[in-house]
């Protein structure tokens, strides 16, 4: 009888769930299934035990085919409802059922500083021949907890995502794997320290050098929120999961200009979904993730025990590839490597291999090479390149040519010509003290001997006249540029006028002599990208890289191509990044700047790809560089995951950088926040903002809709991530120049020439 | 001496203000889309960082800015006839009815029963010892003060001096400082009303606590 029930209860759980995820549609199979339970329920009190036992077996089959059936007609919508469900399978049944051992670690179930990030240590056993091997991995990942209110499904706060950053750097320390599980929708999108875009920002950073294999796997990877463990090796994907850079109800919200948390009609939301490519084959066939693993029919659930030993079987799998690939000499690095994996062995069995997941310092550092390899080739090709065949090979030989003589320049001869120079100045010292001891007592005999020496006469004039007005050499009054604002005739008011009475402004005073700073409360207007290009620059000293790369539309989002046309149009830009090498006191420096006029200075592939390219020019060149972000409203969601992927793949550019000596400076001006503040701005250790700037994660709309909470209208302010620790400085536009000079003299790594 | 019962009943006779809203500058002038009678609301939000309905905009060398309803109420009378027209300062642009919620009831019938004592300089304020103990064990309102009475002790920059009250004899009616915290000059201390006032003022909040129909 209880077998019964039970079974009765799991069937209408399955019933509940086939209701939920089709949200109204395929009324005619719920209905059939309905019918049939329903008249099981009316008859099962008639019914001898092995009549109800045969009529729930037949059900149970007809419930499995019809699930199949249904599987096959899942659009990307219904697979957004598949993971958001209750029943769908979470970290804690996959910690049961696919590790052999775990013991949770930094907090318990509600008594955690974060129960939306669960971190485990666990272990795996294998096989070789009689002997059982425990190897230990780290894992964490967002914990849904079927639908416990506590775990804020899996939208994980600031201090979640550090305390898996800890764990992460545990793991390095112990040389364990780190095993990653994505349930998130995304991160909660609060400023409060450490702040959600720049712990965000950290955790890419400290992930791009993280000398141990990292697998992780995604069932709902909701942008920022994912990107922030997601960082990884080998990047599975559950079959029914969704990777993408906004949820499509967002998506939804954007392309409908919906305001104040109004709903997006589900047709709408339905179509974006579609739009986003977001479900797991369509990420690998952008090759955004490595290797798809199968689900049942409508998704995985905590009772499917095969789903979890073949999942355990993907994750050894994985684990063994990224540990042979960095191995110099690995028999079995054929056997597991999945694309190229022969037939012969099309069924091995991880289970029964053990390969050593530690390792040497020299496969540690092969693992970064790897790694950074890897990412540097995504999304590749998804931007637009008119540049012919030759053009492309003839800028890669100019790219070689400049390697060969900076290695030459700085690292063969420069090096030599430091080392002799530190010897010459040693010499020197000592020469010097030497003299002095000799020198000192017949100096003083003679002192004594002579008498003081007469001080010289300070003119009269200078103690008596007036100081003269010492000319300015740099920029004074007048700037080398002037915005087009400044040529329109009318007043402008400040908008702390009411707060600090401060007087209208002539928009030729404005945006002309006082650079767009009100002269009374110094709140600074926004101004175009080009008075910074221009003014901040020694004059004649720009000189524009990789211009040709154009903004694409991947997705081939309905209407997309007609917007960035116009962009492109009304702009004269070619894609929401310019780089070019400029000079400040001719100190040369690469820049990359995202400029706000173009799609409101969203990051797409091409604005990646540019920004990358610039980062390996500045360390190519050795120069230092500098991220001006004029403005930027995020990641471009018409590019998807496409667009979400370059978060991880500049930071990577950025962390190479670093590490190999190099200065990374970033500039905020007007407004920054989302995607690329939470990865590849955020995570330099040298960030300004021009005052009146907002930079933040997640604008105010956003918060309330995600949050519930309101939040001050200074919430965003330059002064508030300033007191918050997101940046270092807060900078007048006027001295921007002697700023990033001052910066230049004394800040940066010991790679950059003028050093 | 204040007939309060009088007051309270005048209030409801008019149980509203009018505010005239001004153009601050010169400009030409042109109104929003409003009608007379239309509701209207002030600043509001947490942190009042929602502006006012907007209901003109004056526009002057080609810069138009807003004129807002600095409070919630109905449109008594726009002057709709100066659309297009350059103004003067000062001239006056709408009138609105502002309807007087519980707390501006209490605040008018108790600025006209109570005499303040304010601040004399920025400071933080204590009472005094003795007093401070009364109003511990029996509450403010069972302390009687009279002009000249040590009742205060301010403290400013480590330096601090006993601060005597000045005004009509009467009870503590209400405290408006609170324990260390700087008060600014020239803001209200204590409010004081007369022996024989204190229940019909207590009667009268009370009554408009219950019986006030705030409306739109």
């Amino acid at each position: 009888m209880i077998d019964v029930d039970k079974k009765l209860h799991r069937l209408n759980d399955r019933l509940v769930y086939i209701k939920d995820i089709f949200a109204g549609k395929q009324d005619e199979a719920v209905r059939m299934l309905q019918v049939r339970l329903e008249e099981f329920q009316a008859r099962v009190s008639e019914m001898s035990s092995q009549e109800k036992m045969s009529a729930l077996s037949a059900m149970e089959e007809l419930f499995t085919f019809m699930e199949q059936k249904l599987n096959e007609q899942l659009t990307p919508m219904d697979k957004v409802r598949i993971v958001r469900h209750p029943q769908r399978i979470c970290l804690r049944d996959i910690l049961e059922n696919v590790y052999d051992n775990y013991t949770e670690i930094g907090g318990q179930d509600d008594k955690s500083i974060d129960p939306g990030m669960l971190i485990a240590r666990a272990y795996i056993t294998r096989k070789r021949g009689k002997a059982l091997h425990n190897q230990p991995v780290m894992v964490i990942g967002q914990e849904t907890g079927h639908g416990e209110e506590f775990r804020n499904g899996g939208s994980v706060k600031p201090w979640g995502n550090a305390k898996a950053l800890q764990y992460m750097k545990v793991a390095e320390i112990e040389n364990i794997p780190v095993h990653t599980y994505v349930f998130t929708p995304g991160s909660y999108p609060i400023e409060d320290y450490p702040g959600a875009a720049q712990q965000i920002a950290r955790n890419l950073y400290e992930m791009a050098g993280l000398k141990v294999p990292v697998i992780s796997v995604f069932s709902e990877g909701g942008s920022g929120g994912a990107e922030a463990i997601g960082l990884a090796d080998r990047r599975l994907m559950l079959s029914h999961g969704y990777y993408s850079v906004i949820s499509p109800e967002g998506a939804a919200a954007i392309e409908g200009r919906l305001r104040d948390g109004a709903r997006a009609a589900p047709e709408l939301i339905e179509r974006c979904a579609m739009q986003l490519k977001m479900t797991a084959y369509d990420n690998l066939n952008h090759g955004l993730i490595d290797q798809v693993v199968e689900e049942p029919p409508l998704g995985a659930k905590p009772y499917h025990y095969e789903f979890f030993q073949s999942l355990r079987n993907e994750l050894m799998r994985a684990t063994d590839e990224v540990v042979l690939t960095t191995r110099s000499f690995a028999l079995l690095r054929g056997a597991v490597s999945h694309p190229h994996r022969p037939k012969s062995l099309e069924n091995y069995n991880a289970e029964n291999f053990v390969t050593r997941w530690s390792l040497s310092p020299k496969a540690r550092e092969r693992l970064l090479t790897l790694r950074h390899k890897k990412f540097r080739n995504l999304s590749n090709g998804r931007w637009i390149d008119p540049r012919t065949p030759f053009d492309k090979t003839l800028s890669k030989i100019q790219a070689t040519s400049t390697d060969l003589i900076n290695l030459f320049r700085h690292d063969l001869w420069g090096r030599r010509k430091k080392q002799i120079g530190f010897a010459v100045e040693e010499m020197d010292a000592g020469a010097r003290m030497l003299l002095h001891r000799i020198f000192t007592p017949f100096f003083s005999f003679m002192r004594e001997l002579v008498g003081p020496r007469p001080q010289p006469r300070i003119a009269a004039e200078e103690l008596t006249a007036l100081s003269s007005w010492e000319e300015d050499n740099g920029k004074s009054s007048v700037w080398s540029y002037i915005s087009s604002k400044a040529k329109v005739d009318r007043a402008v008011t400040c908008p702390n006028a009411d707060k600090y009475g401060c007087l209208d402004l002539w928009a030729p005073d404005l945006y002309g002599e006082f650079a767009g700073v009100c002269t009374n409360c110094g709140h600074h207007f926004p101004m175009g990208y080009k008075w910074f290009m221009y003014n901040v620059f020694d004059p004649g000293s720009i000189q524009e890289f990789n211009q040709e790369i154009e903004a694409a539309n991947p997705l081939n989002w309905d209407g997309f191509d007609a917007k960035l046309e116009q962009a492109k149009q009304k702009t004269g830009l070619k894609s929401g990044c310019i780089t070019f090498e400029a000079s400040i006191n001719n100190t040369r420096m690469c820049v990359a700047l995202l400029a706000a006029s173009f799609r409101g200075g969203s990051v797409g592939v091409a604005e990646g790809e540019k920004f990358l390219s610039a980062i390996e020019r500045a360390q190519r060149k050795r120069l230092p560089l500098l991220a001006y972000v004029h403005g930027t409203a995020g990641i471009r969601i018409q590019e998807g995951t496409n667009g979400v992927i370059q978060m991880p793949r500049c930071t990577m550019g950025v962390r190479r950088y670093i590490d190999a000596g190099g200065l990374y400076l970033v500039v905020y001006d007007t407004n920054s926040y989302a995607g690329p503040v939470a990865s590849f701005l955020g995570c330099s250790p040298y960030q300004f903002a021009i005052r009146s700037t907002n930079l933040g994660f997640a604008g105010r709309g956003v918060i309330k809709e995600t949050t519930g909470m309101d939040i001050p209208p200074d919430y965003h302010d330059a002064e508030k991530a300033l007191s918050r620790g997101h940046i270092q400085g807060i900078w007048d536009r006027r001295d921007i120049r002697n700023n990033l000079h001052q910066a230049l003299l004394t800040m940066g790594g010991r790679n950059l020439y003028y050093k | 001496m204040l007939d309060i019962s009088k007051l309270l009943e005048e209030i409801k006779q008019t149980p509203f203000d009018e505010v005239e809203i001004i153009s601050p500058w010169c400009g030409r002038v042109s109104c929003a889309d409003i009608n007379e009678d239309d509701p209207v609301s002030g600043p509001c939000g947490s942190w009042l960082e929602i502006p006012g309905t907007l209901l003109a905009s004056v526009e002057r060398e080609h810069n138009p800015k807003p004129v807002r309803a600095p409070e919630k109420g109905r449109i008594k009378l726009i002057r709709k006839e100066l659309e297009g027209q350059f103004i003067e300062a000062g001239t006056p642009l709408v009138t609105l009815k502002h309807f007087l919620t519980k707390q501006e009831v209490i605040q008018i019938i108790l600025r006209q029963a109570l005499h303040l004592f304010n601040a004399p300089e920025r400071a933080k304020y204590y009472f005094v010892p003795e007093v401070d103990m009364k109003i511990r064990t029996a509450g403010h309102r069972s302390v009687r003060v009279n002009d000249g009475m040590d009742l205060f002790i301010m403290s400013r920059m480590k330096r601090e001096v006993t601060l005597p009250y000045s005004g009509p004899e009467g009870l503590i009616y209400s405290v408006y400082f609170s324990h260390n915290e700087n008060v600014g000059a020239g803001d209200p201390l204590i409010g004081v009303c007369p022996e024989e006032l204190m229940p019909i003022v207590e009667d009268v909040v009370a009554r408009v606590q219950a019986e006030w129909e705030e409306q739109d």
